[in-house]
């Protein structure tokens, strides 16, 4: 309160608002209080600058409003039409000459190209999740079962790796890659604490995106997260590394964001250089800040380290619209509460401590 | 000789910011600099950014008293939006010659440099007015730019009265002096 009646005077002081009385006390205070004839000082320079500023923003403001006013009027020279048409008119011969000859390069090289190029099957994209041994695991159980059938119905059930996921929120809820997930009946997650029973509770296969709640009760919830998931989109070249199990021990690459698109110029997804392999799919991408851009998806075949990752801008989109699905908030209540962290506490950390402190937080996918 | 008296009364209601003399100046001599930067790969989007910049160089050196109309305010603009232009071209990197030189120029690098000063400051300050955020950016542009009293912006911003207006307008002022010395940093 003090302060902002100080402020106050030093104003009216510099406005000359004062009465002869007033003004003599002031700078009675002044000539003995150094610090008050220095805030004098220092408040007298911010406020020439807030003044220029406001001139020069009014000044900015009226030569726009005449500009336009004389341009409308015609009072003052409009030539962009003028200039073009003249250039146009000066060059037109060239520019069709130079046309042609651009045309005829552009055939004879494409020509050149497609004669002369191996023919390839069009690369094609590939998932990153295990479904053949998922598959083979599918028949495998049959066989089991028809082996064991009438004999007794405790037959241990078998689950393959699918792929990766990572809890969005401490409570019990995992993002992994659509195709990981779909048509599975059951789901085990796994992380090095332990192994739990989960369900998946939507899938939005468009833009290959799951999300799982963990239903077990052994399991106790985290208090927040490490990471952060981010809602801008990540810089090319910044670098990245991703922690998943594309076997059964956890495993960290590095690498960088190559494409601002993925396949096929796909704004949903990025492309990035980072080795994956099967069981990535669904393995959180994070940037040095420790901030989620992307969650592994795909990689085109027959082109090492080229892969694509789902945007993480997307998670929010996708769950925004479960959250008003109202037939999905029946069926579980708690995902309105559903908080996602979007700041990272991992900023200018070693790799090794971030590594430490995110492990905990990414799991293992297994499906029957 | 009636221009300079003439010009002399356009630079004093320029001082004055009258609107009716900084339009005739405007008229007067747009259409020059605008073919001037046509005619040296510019658009007209250039010239207009050009022309109102140099309009403010010239509006500081008339506020600052010290324009002497020892040479024509064609000249004066004529070489400020020269320079301008030049240093433009040089950030821009468009492939051009030299600037044609139709007239003779005369020196205008210190207003320049004075203007440049100010204009860095003034980059700064709408930077950390932008930062700021509401109602803190409209309360302190309404008070020291606005000049409205505290009674009023009480009234318009809904505060119950003056002086908590006032309260909440040394809080923004604070925030903006502190994200302003940051900034400048």
């Amino acid at each position: 309160m003090q302060d902002t009646t100080l402020l106050d005077a030093v104003e009216r002081y510099l406005r000359g608002e004062m009465s002869p009385e007033e003004k003599a006390l002031f700078e009675h205070v002044r000539n003995t209080n150094p610090e008050v004839d220095q805030m004098v000082v220092e408040h007298s320079l911010f406020l020439e600058h807030l003044n220029q500023y406001g001139e020069t923003r009014r000044i900015k403001t009226q030569l726009n409003d005449i500009h336009h006013r004389l341009a409308e009027t015609g009072q003052i020279e409009q030539s962009r039409p003028a200039i073009v048409v003249t250039l146009w008119n000066k060059y037109k011969r060239v520019v069709f000459v130079a046309a042609c000859i651009a045309g005829i390069t552009a055939l004879a090289i494409s020509g050149l190209v497609s004669a002369l190029t191996p023919k390839v099957d069009k690369a094609k994209i590939e998932y990153l999740d295990r479904r053949l041994v998922a598959q083979d695991y599918k028949l495998n159980k049959l066989s089991t079962q028809i082996n064991t059938a009438g004999q007794t119905q405790t037959a241990p059930e078998s689950y393959g790796i699918g792929g990766t996921g990572f809890l969005i929120d401490g409570k019990g809820y995992l993002i992994t890659a659509a195709h990981v997930v779909r048509g599975a009946t059951r789901l085990k997650v796994q992380n090095p604490i332990g192994e739990y029973d989960a369900h998946i509770v939507q899938l939005d296969p468009h833009a290959d995106l799951a999300l799982l709640k963990i239903n077990d009760t052994s399991y106790h919830p985290f208090n927040g997260l490490p990471y952060g998931i981010s809602k801008t989109s990540a810089e090319l070249g910044e670098e990245l590394f991703t922690l998943g199990y594309p076997r059964p021990d956890i495993v960290y690459n590095k690498g960088y964001l190559s494409a601002r698109t993925g396949y096929q110029g796909d704004t949903t997804t990025y492309q990035i250089t980072i080795a994956a392999n099967p069981g990535n799919s669904g393995t959180p991408v994070l940037n040095n800040d420790g901030d989620v851009i992307g969650i592994v998806s795909s990689t085109q075949q027959n082109a090492q380290g080229m892969v694509f990752a789902v945007r993480s801008k997307n998670i929010f989109q996708a769950l925004d619209s479960m959250k008003t699905d109202s037939a999905l908030q029946k069926t579980d209540s708690t995902l309105s509460h559903l908080h996602i962290p979007l700041n990272s506490s991992l900023k200018g950390l070693d790799r090794q401590q971030q590594i430490r402190r995110i492990e905990d937080y990414i799991f293992i996918v297994k499906r029957n | 000789m009636g221009t300079v008296t003439n010009e002399q009364d356009l630079l004093e209601g320029l001082a004055k910011n009258d609107r009716m003399a900084i339009e005739t100046i405007y008229k007067q001599h747009y259409n020059m600099v605008q073919s001037m930067i046509l005619a040296n790969s510019g658009y007209p989007d250039d010239a207009r950014d050009i022309f109102q910049e140099a309009m403010i160089v010239l509006y500081e050196k008339v506020i600052s008293g010290s324009f002497e109309l020892n040479s024509q305010l064609k000249t004066y603009l004529y070489s400020v939006c020269r320079r301008l232009w030049l240093k433009r071209l040089s950030q821009l990197q468009r492939v051009s010659p030299e600037v044609e030189g139709l007239e003779e120029r005369i020196p205008v690098e210190e207003d320049l440099e004075k203007h440049e000063q100010r204009n860095r400051d003034f980059i700064v300050m709408e930077q950390a007015m932008n930062s700021l955020g509401e109602p803190c950016k409209s309360l302190l542009e309404a008070y020291y730019l606005g000049k409205k009293s505290m009674v009023e912006i009480a009234g318009d911003f809904g505060y119950t009265n003056a002086d908590n207006a006032k309260n909440q307008k040394y809080k923004c002022l604070m925030r903006l002096k502190k994200i302003f010395s940051q900034i400048k940093k």
